[in-house]
């Protein structure tokens, strides 16, 4: 028999064993995903940001193939407008774990030309075309995604398994259907799958998680003080990339964020929650959604997730 | 408590929702005709459990005024909560499935809000494959329609454990209790019929809010409970069977061997040997020390190890493995066994001591056809069961599925949305169990060799 390193043997007796808690099950059909996914496909890839949503992911796919290393590389489209914090735990993440990162720069982008910077600075919609081109260089034929339903109702319509085209298009009205747990991914040249192991997670379920498997996150999804200020009724960083108008007084306030993404258009929200047992206590009494409550770009219009991702956003 | 007649923007107060793990996942479905009044339905249920948050809400009331729902009354129309897509929209149907989420203090949900159309047949399919429950809603004013009895043979064919029927608009037909009466008499012969043995039926209006999460006043001669808490109590299905005599059975996804590269923290040397089936458990229980049988080629071997990575001690900290006694569906696991014996993705780990899944080449299957071309004897076609791939055959078409009579007719071909049985014959046997035995390896889909498509559900039945 092989000796494997154990820190303790849990016993689930007959008494435990097929009683499992909501979060257990979540798990075990992510697991399932990943495995599939990676069984099936040649050369599959995981987006990764540093966000809590991609973090867990990550968490997963260790545990799917434990005790072997991930058996993929990483994918952050990088916009340059990140925060150092998140760019410098992504940095040691991908190393402690012995993966490949691979980084598509929006920043290369612009420098020639191939991209122009928006009239409103945000950088999110302008990734889409640097992920693209990153699948399309590394020929990945599976791009696992930490996207979950519960965020937007655009992504409460996607498959687990979600088929595009080479221009990496969504098309919501020809999906195929996806039966019991058996996901088709077969797909011809040039269409590449995208992967959502979980999709039926909420933001409530992701803390409990963190919570209980001792999730390592980059610190700024704690309390922390912070130089801030107000715009669209969010509180906004000041920073390289979000300059207070001069309307704008600032401010030094405690707050955290409850989801990361470009700087210039992810908004802070108040919060003394120091640690992820006060974050799971506040986000479950919270009255706004996530991305309702930090981000822009999401709040310019009732399709605007739709409409990124018909046109290959993750 | 009779419900308010007008939704006024409301966000759940602070300590109203759940910070408990309310326990077990449950997941229902809707169906029924277009316009019964599905999405409707969706977005009281999750208005009136307090689940929706105050800038969804703001949205759904922007957009509502907008198109001058309910005359400006300042009325919500609840349909846009699910109807996610511009199209929908736009058009007021619902077009794919919408899965939300809420729980209460009882348990979690997770509820797929499916289209009505026939067009859109296959997508309800999709929503009701993993339910456990299904909400099939009928528009009290015209009663049983075709597409009630299309979904009801869906939830027929799919085993779906429970169905609620939710008698909707009853405030248009003023409260009546005959009308519902009648209904409900109609809905359960059909339901008899097709041997559905779960049936709840409901007065609701979805509009209003009767007996949605509140029993209603209006309906006094109705003495059963209100939607949410008959699901609330509905059972869930337990696959790991504990105390009755359900099988253990594991497809292999996946063969770990981490001679390539390890996991952080453990010692690649005392690993080169190691070799782990990983798969989640589609049924029953198993323990070290079990002896099984691979299938389709029939080896006895014996359980050694059951093991899944566990917690880190603290954040960052490499994860230390478990190796568990026992574990149940519907765990992710990775088994060790005994002999070194040639296993790969697609074989199929069943205790040695239940009835074991026969390897077959001949299937003998009912089928929901979702592709647009007619299926046609002899037709070509893959079969995706667990894990495996395999080619096949359509040998013959023994009937489809007449949705007045209920009866099986013959017929030369399944047309889209039409229910049918087959006879396939495999190029490579399989390890298949009655799909009403074990929906998961008695369930498997037929795919399109030259478009990647998926064409059909289809459930493995007693030859
Ligand atoms: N009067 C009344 N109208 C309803 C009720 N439920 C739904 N409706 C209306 O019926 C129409 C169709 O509803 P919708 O939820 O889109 O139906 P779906 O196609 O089954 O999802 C809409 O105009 C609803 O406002 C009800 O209980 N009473
Ligand atoms: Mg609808």
């Amino acid at each position: 028999m092989t000796a494997i390193p154990t820190a303790a043997t849990h016993d689930h007796g007959p008494a435990e064993a097929g009683v499992h808690s909501s979060l257990d099950a979540l798990e075990a059909e992510s697991i399932h995903i990943l495995r599939e996914v990676v069984a099936e496909f040649d050369r599959p890839a995981m987006l990764f940001s540093g966000g809590k949503d991609s973090v867990v992911m990550l968490h997963l796919a260790a545990k799917a193939f434990w005790p072997g290393r991930i058996p993929f590389p990483v994918l952050h489209v990088d916009t340059g407008h990140n925060f150092p914090e998140v760019l410098d735990f992504r940095d040691r993440t991908v190393e402690r774990l012995g993966i490949r990162l691979v980084v598509a720069g929006v920043q290369d982008y612009i420098d020639d030309g191939r991209l122009l910077e928006r009239a409103d600075g945000t950088r999110n919609p302008l990734q889409t075309l640097p992920l693209l081109d990153a699948i399309a260089a590394n020929k990945f034929d599976a791009v696992f995604g930490g996207g979950r339903r519960d965020e937007d109702k655009a992504r409460a319509k996607e498959r687990i398994l979600s088929l595009r085209d080479e221009f990496g298009q969504w098309d919501p009205r020809n999906q195929r259907p996806e039966l019991w747990n058996l996901y088709n991914g077969r797909h011809t040249a040039g269409q590449h799958v995208r992967a959502f192991p979980i999709s039926n997670w909420t933001e409530l379920d992701i803390w409990r998680y963190i919570e209980r498997e001792n999730i390592e996150l980059p610190p700024i999804y704690y309390a922390h003080e912070r130089d801030v200020f107000r715009r669209d009724g969010m509180w906004m960083a000041v920073g390289e990339f979000s300059a207070p108008a001069p309307t704008e007084p600032v401010e030094r306030r405690s707050v955290r964020y409850r989801t990361v993404g470009d700087m210039s258009c992810t908004g802070a929200v108040l919060s003394d929650a120091g640690t992820v047992a006060d974050v799971v206590a506040e986000v479950a009494v919270s009255t706004l959604t996530e991305r309702g409550a930090t981000r822009a770009d999401d709040r310019i219009s009732e399709a605007a997730m739709e409409d990124r991702k018909k046109d290959g956003y993750f | 408590m009779t419900s308010p007649s007008t939704v006024t923007p409301q966000a759940p107060a602070a300590g109203q929702v759940p910070t408990i793990d309310p326990g077990s996942l449950f997941r229902f479905a809707t169906a029924g005709s277009v316009d019964d009044g599905k999405s409707t339905l969706v977005g009281r249920l999750l208005h009136d459990a307090k689940a929706i948050l105050a800038d969804q809400l703001e949205a759904v009331g922007r957009t509502s005024a907008e198109r001058g729902f309910g005359g400006g009354t300042g009325r919500l129309d609840l349909a846009l909560l699910t109807d996610g897509l511009r199209a929908e929209r736009e058009q007021g149907i619902t077009i794919d499935v919408a899965y939300r989420y809420f729980a209460t203090d009882r348990r979690s949900f997770i509820l797929a809000d499916c289209p009505g159309h026939v067009q859109y047949t296959k997508n309800t399919v999709t929503g009701a494959s993993t339910a456990d429950a299904v909400v099939l809603l009928v528009d009290a004013r015209h009663g049983v329609v075709e597409q009630t009895r299309r979904h009801l043979a869906v939830v027929s064919l799919l085993r779906v454990p429970h169905v609620v029927i939710a008698v909707n608009k009853i405030d248009l037909v003023d409260y009546d209790q005959e009308v519902f009466d009648r209904v409900t008499a109609d809905a359960t012969d059909v339901a008899t019929r097709l041997g559905i043995e779960d049936v709840h039926v409901v007065p609701v209006s979805a509009l209003e809010g009767d007996n949605v999460v509140e029993t209603s006043e209006r309906t006094p001669w109705y003495t059963g409970r209100p939607l949410l808490r008959v699901l609330e109590e509905l059972p869930t299905v337990d696959e790991s069977g504990r105390g009755t005599a359900r099988p253990f059975r594991l497809p292999v996804q996946y063969v770990i061997r981490p001679q390539g590269g390890t996991a952080p923290g453990l010692d690649a040397d005392a690993l080169r040997d190691y070799r782990g089936y990983a798969g989640q458990i589609a049924s029953g229980t198993v323990a070290v020390g079990d002896e099984v049988v691979v299938l389709p080629a029939g080896r006895r071997t014996t359980v050694t190890g059951i093991d899944v990575a566990g917690t880190a001690p603290v954040p960052g900290a490499p994860l230390p493995g478990e190796q568990l006694t026992e574990a149940a569906a519907p765990l992710s696991v990775t088994l060790r066994l005994a002999d070194d014996i040639d296993i790969a993705r697609g074989d199929l780990v069943a205790s040695a001591d239940a009835e074991l899944p026969e390897p077959t080449r001949d299937l003998v299957a009912s089928v929901a056809w979702l592709g647009e071309r007619p299926l046609q004897p002899r037709a070509r076609v893959l079969v995706k069961h667990g894990a495996a791939t395999v080619q096949a055959m359509v040998q013959d078409l023994e009937g489809r599925l007449d949705l007045e009579e209920l009866v099986l007719r013959d017929a030369g071909t399944l047309e889209l949305n039409d229910i049918g049985r087959v006879r396939l014959r495999l190029a490579s046997p399989l390890p298949v169990d009655p799909y009403d035995r074990l929906r998961r390896t008695g369930a498997f889909l037929l795919v399109d060799p030259a478009t990647g498509n998926t064409l059909g559900a289809g459930l493995v039945r007693d030859a």
